[in-house]
């Protein structure tokens, strides 16, 4: 009997464990899934639940609703990958030998990377949306803030759903043109970047959001600190940016597991072969979805694209097949821009968003790079599709893994 | 589009970054960053050398970064490439700035 652990039980390794379980024959293989925490969490969840328009409830359920029969299901703590050894060590002293690894830790905000972001204001006027507590105790200092200057910050990338920071600032226009106290609101969006928008096409095409949402921006700020005492965030250049509400994207990591097994980059990712999935320093290793070093988004859409491709290169090492399947990098996102509006953008490592229709190239009915009410719509459902068909690995419908140049506007360089 | 430079012709984006790093050579990277009014010394050599390995591993680059990776001082970083340092470094590197996906 050969094993197959799955460490994370997230959305790539859940996904991971619906694809392998009917695909490995249960005479010679055995599943095992391992994660610390029984709890699910519906990320994306996190944008909106600062706004009321997602309660709390609609963004947990227990893991364990996910997991397929026939997978074994562990909830502990791991101390250590072990992979000269091939195996894992439990934090109860347990051990579990693998055959092949599939490593799916995701990515988390580390806030104690940026001095001063941890201190007597934290939670009181300087909040995260990137945590299942952040967003909650910012959705009650939303509901009776006064209005003053919001900030809204990213700290370094990458970061998970790199548009995410931007989507918060439309929405905060949103609602507070609800409450009819946007003039009382001056919205900023602080990033490392060149820009809200960092390609061309996007700039050209979008630009117009800010303006007409009166969003300001302050680019290629690095930050240094956060003054508490006087509210401002201070650069490495010591340009500051003094805040009423700050609202910061910290430094995402991969797990601190990864760095005690001594896997990970400086910010503990994987380095991973970006067509394969396989770990670059071990060939019975693979890894995928947040915790990789790949260089395209960290999102759900991609842990899910990626899944379709691991389980075939899995498969073929465990039958030692050549890998016949390479991924692509392929991202697509929904990205709310407020008042029941959204764009959405497909792209991939070669090809950077343009405009379109998608999925069915010339029709649609969803637009790429242009805001429509269609595209909100599916952004919400997609809810749905999560909890009910992503997770269990059932493919979407006319989205497969790999992206389509057709329906979209490319320009010849 | 196209771009002569130094006696070479290299492929550039709209702001000017190279879309093809193997067109890169050392002498386009010194009139790159003469363009953006850098005179070139071994310690900027050092900094392209850093950011061109981050960019063969795929490693994302991060002022942070470079402050963790211990191999320079922010403070200098900024010197050396005055305004915005990765945009700038990453130019005259040849190789993208970093960017979000849109």
């Amino acid at each position: 009997m050969k094993n197959l652990v799955i460490l994370g039980a997230g959305t790539s390794g859940t996904i991971m464990a619906n694809h392998l379980v009917s695909k490995l024959d249960k005479k010679d293989w055995s599943i095992t899934i391992v994660d610390q925490y029984e709890t699910h969490y519906y990320q994306p969840g996190f944008l909106f639940m600062p706004f009321d328009i997602y309660k709390p409830s609609q963004v947990v359920k227990k893991g364990q609703k996910f997991i397929p029969k026939g997978v074994n299901y562990i909830v502990k703590e791991v101390e250590l990958i072990v992979p000269e050894k091939n195996k894992i060590a439990l934090a109860d002293g347990e051990e579990l030998p693998y055959d092949i690894l599939i490593v799916a830790t995701g990515s988390k905000t580390a806030p104690q990377e940026t001095e001063g972001l941890i201190g007597p204001n934290w939670y009181k006027n300087i909040f995260d949306f990137y945590t299942y507590e952040g967003s909650k105790a910012l959705r009650e200092k939303l509901r009776n803030w006064e209005g003053g200057k919001l900030v809204v910050h990213i700290t370094e990338m990458p970061i998970k759903c790199p548009v995410a920071p931007l989507e918060f600032a439309f929405l905060a226009d949103a609602f507070f043109k609800d409450k009819n106290m946007r003039d009382k609101v001056d919205i900023t969006y602080v990033t490392p970047l060149s820009g809200a928008f960092t390609t061309a096409e996007a700039t050209k095409v979008l630009q117009y959001l800010l303006e007409e949402k009166n969003i300001k921006v302050v680019s290629d700020f690095n930050i240094e600190r956060v003054d508490q005492e006087n509210n401002k965030i201070i650069d490495y250049a010591e340009t500051e940016v003094p805040y009423d509400l700050l609202v910061t994207v910290p430094t995402n990591m991969g797990d601190e597991l990864i760095e005690r097994s001594g896997m990970g980059d400086d910010l503990n990712f994987i380095p991973t072969n970006k067509e394969t999935l396989q770990a670059e320093a071990h060939e019975n290793v693979f890894v995928i979805g947040d915790a990789t070093n790949v260089p395209t988004s960290k999102a759900g859409s991609v842990a899910h694209f990626e899944a379709e491709i691991l389980m075939e290169n899995v498969l073929a090492y465990a039958h030692n097949k050549p890998f016949k399947e390479k991924f692509d990098g392929h991202s697509n996102c929904f990205i709310e821009t407020g008042g029941g509006k959204a764009l959405l953008i497909d792209f991939n490592y070669e090809h950077e968003p343009v405009e379109g229709t998608f999925p069915i190239p010339g029709i649609g009915p969803l637009q790429l790079l242009k805001e429509s009410r269609m595209n909100h719509m599916g952004k919400l459902a997609f809810r749905w599709v999560y909890w009910n068909m992503l997770l269990k690995g059932v493919p979407i419908p006319m989205v497969p893994s790999k992206m389509t140049t057709k329906g979209k506007k490319y320009k010849t360089q | 589009m196209e771009k002569t430079i130094a006696g070479k012709t290299v492929n550039v984006n709209e702001e000017g970054y190279l879309t093809d790093f193997s067109q890169w050579t050392k002498e386009v990277g010194e009139e790159l960053a003469k363009e953006q009014g850098i005179q070139l010394t071994p310690r900027h050599w050092e900094v392209i050398d850093y950011v061109q390995d981050k960019h063969k591993k795929d490693e994302a680059l991060s002022v942070r970064g470079i402050k963790k990776s211990g191999v320079f001082d922010v403070k200098e970083f900024y010197d050396l490439f005055p305004g915005g340092p990765l945009k700038k470094a990453t130019l005259i590197a040849g190789i993208p700035k970093p960017k979000s996906c849109i």
